[in-house]
């Protein structure tokens, strides 16, 4: 398909990000020979208590977790808010997404730490409802976006609900849906860091060890490496969006723009 | 066959539909029409089932719709909407193929189903059969549209104004290929429509619609020529009587031609004009050649008093300018008269072979 956007700069961006990320978290000597000219007061400059490798395990097993659980969530909502059964629920579903999102993630966590504990769970649930609003806003938006005329073609043709949600529905809103689940996991990667302070590890353990002992080399190093690895995350996802088909099938708009 | 039967549809305060009853027989083209929110579009729709009748039975071939599974039914009846709704995200090939594959048709089967459509409407399968809906024109998208709906050879077509956002001439285009693939495929097709004249052209009757009820029912020719009431005789309009000369055909009206060879002598020219003499016809008389190929005509009134050698007098013309085609509807023929001021007019087939003359007394009779 030549309309397909063939675009280099995601997979440059991968490509140099990811490496530089391979560099910083494999090399800790690299951290005092950059860091030692600007700031030779500090006199740890490798985070001591846990590798970066590790760190980084535990930081994406708490955005994938989240970010699937968001994904599947979020999506099965948007489904059901925009199908003719579950089309009264749309108004809640779209207030109370919106509600989730103006509550700051580490409110989420103080709530969620007393009913489930200190650790990885309580920062997993407050990812996944902070991750929700794109990909429910996003399913609802790509979906409500499909032409009527293309909905009645499916339907009058003999489609199924289902048949006709997998084979026009749902590829036509493929890549906003897309969209919403980059923003959703590029955001939980920032915010997972706050994770820390209730002891769920990942790349947010230096910084909250630095800003507690005032130490700005755990800072920097947790936060170049969380937002290294938000951009490699976001230029993967926006790679696997381009592949998803020409923007120009986007809710069937027509070149010629055809009279209705 | 498809039997509407006391068929209402209440919205909560008014009625879309009132107690209509209507019958289309196999292979008959019945347009609905009439002013909009008339309820046209609603009962195509309640045929296959989009919207749910509130009382009254719809049959086809004798078993109710609403026996059948909703997309069984639906897969059997081919439909075409105003708004085309194609799928953007599939090639043209691939919409077409969309109800063979819900059917599970194998492959080859449907794909070679696809390209004879494409090819039936007149798009080259190897140009159009990979573009995608986007990179079509509209009258294009609509032809895709229609050979979508006759994918898997339903019995019966449900068209809502198929045509209605297509310019005036792709429309006609659309229109005439139309009428020929479906005086071959002889499907049974509802065909709503806002256009009098459309109506007039495709159907094989006319079911004239008002506020949700049933005004008059019937072939084209008796409700141009016996409208049941006012709001009929509004609605076709003030030149029914010319809508009504678009059915007639010029072929039915045909009358032995008055012709010479070119080769004929003056003496037999002027015997023809005198046997001519107190006709409708008597001023020209047509020529041809030794094929019977219209080559132009003499005009009577020169010829007796100058007694010229006719080929001088011949007046040569292109035929396509002055004569008719078997095909060509009465309106078509009127307008040749007018444009011509003559009284009389060859017909000639697709060779320029004379096949006899109309004459405007017949038409104005008619």
């Amino acid at each position: 398909m030549t309309r397909r956007r063939r675009s280099l700069l995601p997979r440059t961006i991968l490509l140099s990000a990811a490496a530089v990320y391979i560099v910083l978290a494999s090399w800790g000597g690299i951290w005092e020979r950059l860091l030692s000219p600007i700031m030779p007061d500090v006199q740890e400059y490798l985070y001591p208590r846990v590798g970066l490798w590790t760190l980084t395990w535990q930081h994406c097993v708490l955005v994938s977790v989240s970010s699937t659980l968001s994904i599947l969530v979020g999506m099965g909502t948007g489904i059901l808010a925009t199908r003719s059964f579950g089309r009264d629920f749309l108004p809640a579903v779209n207030s109370l997404v919106s509600v989730g999102q103006t509550f700051p993630p580490v409110a989420v966590l103080a709530l969620a730490v007393p009913s489930v504990g200190f650790g990885a769970e309580p920062a997993i649930i407050a990812l996944f409802l902070y991750g929700l609003l794109p990909v429910v806003r996003n399913t609802v938006g790509g979906l409500e976006a499909v032409t009527p005329a293309v909905r009645e073609a499916a339907m009058g043709m003999g489609m199924t609900e289902l048949q006709a949600l997998w084979r026009v529905e749902l590829p036509l809103s493929a890549k906003v849906i897309m969209a919403g689940i980059r923003t959703s996991v590029v955001i939980n990667i920032g915010t997972a860091t706050i994770g820390a302070t209730i002891g769920a590890g990942g790349l947010g353990a230096p910084i909250i060890t630095g800003l507690a002992s005032d130490n700005t080399a755990f800072i920097l190093q947790g936060s170049i490496l969380a937002a290294l690895f938000a951009i490699i995350a976001d230029a993967a996802l926006d790679i696997i969006e381009n592949q998803l088909g020409p923007a120009s099938t986007q809710a069937g708009e027509k070149e010629d723009g055809q009279p209705q | 066959m498809i039997r509407i039967e006391n068929v209402s549809k209440r919205y909560e305060k008014s009625y879309a539909v009132r107690n209509l009853s209507l019958t289309v027989a196999k292979g008959e083209l019945c347009c609905l029409i009439g002013p909009s929110g008339c309820g046209k579009s609603t009962t195509l729709k309640m045929i296959n089932r989009m919207i749910a009748p509130s009382s009254g039975t719809i049959t086809v071939d004798g078993v109710d719709v609403h026996e059948v599974p909703v997309a069984t039914l639906r897969r059997r009846m081919g439909y075409v909407i105003q708004s085309i709704g194609l799928f953007p995200h599939m090639t043209v090939l691939a919409n077409i193929q969309v109800v063979p594959r819900l059917l599970r048709w194998e492959e080859s089967r449907s794909r070679k189903r696809a390209l004879e459509l494409l090819e039936l409407l007149g798009l080259s399968p190897d140009t159009y059969g990979g573009k995608y809906p986007a990179e079509l024109s509209g009258g294009q998208a609509q032809r895709v549209g229609v050979a979508r709906a006759l994918a898997a050879d339903p019995q019966i077509l449900l068209m809502d104004e198929p045509f209605g956002a297509l310019d005036p001439i792709s429309r006609e285009h659309l229109q005439n290929q139309f009428l020929a693939i479906q005086q071959e495929l002889h499907k049974t097709i509802v065909f709503v429509t806002h256009d009098i004249d459309e109506a007039v052209r495709l159907g094989t009757k006319v079911a004239l619609l008002r506020d949700g009820r049933l005004v008059q029912y019937g072939s084209p020719e008796q409700l141009l020529a016996a409208p049941a009431d006012a709001f009929v005789k509004k609605f076709v309009g003030l030149d029914r009587a010319l809508k009504r000369l678009s059915r007639l055909l010029a072929a039915d009206f045909l009358h032995p031609a008055n012709s010479v060879a070119r080769q004929a002598p003056p003496e037999l020219l002027e015997a023809e004009f005198r046997r001519l003499e107190g006709s409708d016809c008597a001023r020209y008389l047509w020529v041809t050649d030794e094929e019977n190929r219209l080559v132009g005509w003499v005009d009577g009134n020169n010829t007796t008093e100058k007694r010229l050698n006719m080929l001088e007098d011949l007046v040569e013309i292109d035929p396509a300018d002055i004569s008719v085609r078997p095909g060509y509807s009465l309106k078509q023929a009127l307008a040749m008269f007018v444009q011509q001021s003559v009284a009389c007019l060859p017909v000639v087939d697709d060779e320029r072979r004379l096949q006899g003359e109309i004459r405007l007394a017949d038409v104005l009779k008619s």
